[in-house]
């Protein structure tokens, strides 16, 4: 999945490099192929290389080496202004001369479209933002969740088929972001365009995505839907990137069937699945998301490896309770459980017994 | 909200005061007196240095281009005549008289000169008339009409009689109608001068073109070095603003001068051009001390004021508007006048402003490089300054221009909006 190159992809990227100074590669061999009005995430740290793909795409940047082709056709040495793709960059970028309905009518003019068609179209894609009232204020008199909403209309206005969206929602409080996913996402799944985005909030990521690319180091790290790149870490820097989770360093002792048995440093022995690991004696990391980490030996399989662990710490947040736990040597051991009927909190200096199913821990390449 | 509003005890009438009574208007204002008469302090000094330093000559030069008492001071006598009788009224021998006894108090005090200029200023050629005949004055005996006409014949003249009476009045437009080439006949109406001194509307439109000519110049060399300046590197601009700077540190006369060097007959640019055989020797070409070299020169010596104005508005605007507009569907060409262009407008406004004000009222180098055909307006300003000490008529030139320019800002204002210039 990582590197096929589908030809029959939407948004093609083939062997694409770049680099800036011509010393370091800022993107390394990128093969990515994106289908037809699929959502795909660009996730990964700053500096990753995110917004270099997309002004590649966007025609800002040219490839050093490799192929881009969009709906068949290599774009590599077509000018930004006729690639026809829509884009809302971080800080907005409204023209600030000009009025909103200006702003909008902007990608239609230079196309030359007709008046009256300009104002239907400038109606349609204000309503659909629900910003109708708008159209004859400046850029500044808005706030920026207005200006975001502007931003997107104004790329879309022009019906583009492919639209890019740089960290869009990076500006706004927590609130207005997760209301405007929301509302990206409702647009994308009305319209049927194609969504490239760019974030490095992995919460956004994961509730818009069909699909993503999580970035690291000019690489893809891995390429999968939400859930897969979740529960299904590839490596260890996507297990450590994606949400919380718990890492044990051992020596792969036993691996036959899709399971192996790993012995930590502190002589423990516990189950994983092998991911990154394929024979006896290597080194791996094992990880285990906090709240597939059971303390209750009645809910583990009957085969499970249990292992001591102590107490450290139990912080109540709620819906759920939080437990800071030393397994193994480490005090940074997390588990999370649900604030039901009847669980459990845990008292600091309590002895208890740990375990997890054995497709819940991931044996991964050490880091 | 309510907890806010219980605070403040309200009125019966409705007005809001404070804790303990005071209307709250009258508190706040109380409450800010204070600092505002520190600020008010803190800014006295200037006022007062801009007071001493700018309005007031200003205003004396606005006095002295109305007014000026070089005759009716010391002529009173002469002068009481002149307002006693109807213009156009032939002299009779109470004139006589009075001229007599004014010119021999004028001999005595020696200001006999100083009459003289004045009257010089309106009708060429007549200062000596009046000095001699002052040496004279004090042999004067009745009949006085005789004894001054025996004098110096040219006493007769109707003409000379119609300047007198208009510079007896101190307060007179007659400066003003000379700046803009009009002048007046005996009998006081407006005429236009003689062809001879017909100079000064012609070159304040000399000066309003070349100050043009130089401003456009400014911005078509200017803007593209501004534009590069504020899309490099911090850097490397910072390297290129020092050359840009350059000139400020150096002297007006050594850059002027410099231009001389590099384009007189002999010069640099010259001997290239004949060196690479572009021209003959016989056809090196006149490009100094005249209104060629005026023009290079000045659009040199000026561009700093654009590109410094240019900058400033450039340098914050993001790279990602125009690429935002060439996301859009606008050319390159398109993204740049439709986008780019109009948000450095109130920076080509403030440098077209400040280059054309400054170039109006450039000297030294029109002084310097500028030949016959190369002055503008305040090279005669300061030639009435310096030379031909007619104070008044250089303050009414300056006053013209003035006026000239604070016209042209107002339609900038009209047309562009002066809140939208941006100087820095
Ligand atoms: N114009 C440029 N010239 C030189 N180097 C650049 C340029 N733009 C980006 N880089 C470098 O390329 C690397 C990748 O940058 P990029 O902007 O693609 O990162 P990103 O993943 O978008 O990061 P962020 O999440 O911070 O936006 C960085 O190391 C950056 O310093
Ligand atoms: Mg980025």
């Amino acid at each position: 999945m990582v590197s096929s190159t589908r030809n029959d992809g939407f948004v093609v990227f083939e062997h694409v490099q770049k680099s800036y100074d011509g010393e370091s590669l800022v993107v390394k061999d990128l093969n990515l192929a994106i289908s037809k009005g699929e959502f795909l995430t660009m996730l990964g740290p700053s500096g990753s290389g995110k917004t270099t793909c997309l002004m590649m795409l966007a025609g800002f940047e040219t490839a050093t080496h490799g192929e881009i082709r969009l709906d068949g056709r290599p774009i590599n040495s077509v000018p930004p202004h006729k690639r026809g793709i829509g884009m809302v960059f971080q800080n907005y970028a409204l023209f600030p001369h000009m009025t909103v309905g200006e702003n909008l009518s902007f990608p239609l003019e230079v196309r030359g479209i007709g008046k009256a068609d300009r104002e239907q179209k400038i109606r349609r894609a204000l309503d659909m933002v629900q910003m109708g009232a708008f159209a004859n204020r400046r850029p500044a008199q808005l706030s920026g969740g207005q200006q975001q909403r502007i931003a997107l209309a104004r790329a879309l206005v022009f019906d583009p088929k492919l639209v890019l969206m740089d960290e869009p929602l990076g500006a706004l409080d927590k609130q207005l972001r997760e209301h405007m996913q929301f509302e990206i996402k409702h647009l994308h799944e009305t319209l049927g365009i194609t969504v490239v985005y760019v974030t490095h909030d992995q919460g956004e990521a994961l509730t818009m995505s069909d699909r993503i690319a999580v970035f690291n180091d000019g690489r893809i790290q891995q390429l999968a839907p939400p859930s897969d790149l979740y529960e299904r870490p590839q490596n260890s820097f996507v297990a450590g990137f994606i949400g919380e989770n718990n890492k044990l360093p051992g020596t792969v002792e036993e691996i036959a069937e899709g399971r192996a048995l790993v012995r930590l440093a502190t002589g423990e022995l516990i189950d994983a699945t092998p991911v990154n690991v394929s024979r006896q004696g290597q080194k791996t990391l094992v990880s285990i998301r906090p709240e597939r980490v059971e303390f209750k030996p009645e809910m583990l399989p009957p085969n499970a490896h249990l292992i001591d662990a102590e107490v450290m710490e139990f912080i109540y947040m709620g819906d759920i309770f939080r437990t800071r736990l030393k397994v193994a040597g480490s005090e940074e051991f997390v588990i999370k459980s649900r604030n039901t009927l009847g669980q459990r909190m845990l008292e600091p200096g309590e002895k208890i017994r740990i375990g997890w199913a054995p497709q819940d821990a991931r044996a991964l390449d050490p880091l | 909200m309510a907890d806010a509003t219980a605070d403040l005890a309200a009125e019966p009438t409705g007005r809001l005061t404070t804790a303990d009574g005071r209307p709250l208007k009258t508190a706040l204002a109380r409450a800010q007196a204070r600092a505002r008469r520190r600020a008010f302090l803190l800014v006295l000094p200037l006022l007062l240095f801009i007071l001493v330093t700018f309005i007031v000559p200003i205003g004396q030069m606005l006095h002295r281009s109305i007014h000026n008492d070089g005759f009716s001071a010391n002529m009173p006598l002469l002068s009481q005549w002149f307002a006693r009788t109807e213009p156009g009224t032939a002299p009779d021998e109470a004139a006589y008289a009075a001229l007599a006894a004014d010119l021999q108090a004028a001999a005595k005090a020696k200001t006999v000169g100083v009459v003289g200029t004045r009257v010089n200023y309106e009708m060429p050629g007549t200062r000596s008339l009046f000095t001699s005949t002052g040496r004279k004055a004090r042999g004067f005996e009745p009949p006085y009409r005789e004894a001054i006409l025996q004098a110096d014949p040219k006493w007769a003249d109707p003409t000379l009689w119609g300047t007198m009476r208009q510079v007896s009045q101190a307060y007179s437009p007659n400066f003003f109608l000379a700046a803009v080439d009009l002048a007046r006949d005996n009998e006081g109406n407006i005429v236009q001068a003689p062809p001879e001194r017909r100079v000064y509307l012609m070159l304040f439109q000399r000066t309003f073109l070349i100050a043009g000519l130089i401003t456009v110049l400014c911005l078509l060399l200017g803007f593209p070095v501004a534009h590069l300046l504020a899309t490099l590197p911090l850097r490397a601009s910072n390297l290129l603003m020092i050359l840009v700077l350059l000139p400020f540190w150096t002297s007006l006369l050594v850059r002027t001068t410099s231009w001389i060097v590099l384009l007189q007959g002999q010069g640099v640019v010259n001997n290239t051009l004949v060196a690479t055989g572009l021209i003959t020797d016989q056809n090196r070409m006149q490009m100094i001390y005249n209104q060629t070299g005026t023009i290079i020169a000045m659009t040199h010596i000026l561009l700093p004021f654009m590109i410094l104005p240019l900058y400033s508005v450039m340098r914050p605007i993001p790279p990602t508007y125009v690429r935002a507009a060439r996301s859009l569907g606008a050319s390159s060409w398109t993204a740049f006048r439709r986008v780019y262009l109009p948000q450095t407008l109130p920076g080509i406004g403030a440098g077209a402003l400040l280059v054309f004000i400054l170039g109006v009222g450039y000297y030294i180098t029109p002084a310097l490089v500028g030949g016959a055909s190369g002055q503008l307006i305040s090279n005669l300003i300061a030639f009435h300054m310096q030379d031909s000490l007619n104070w008044s008529l250089a303050a009414a030139l300056a006053a013209v221009l003035l006026g000239l320019v604070l016209i042209l800002y107002w339609l900038y204002d009209r047309l562009v909006g002066i809140d939208n210039l941006k100087l820095g």
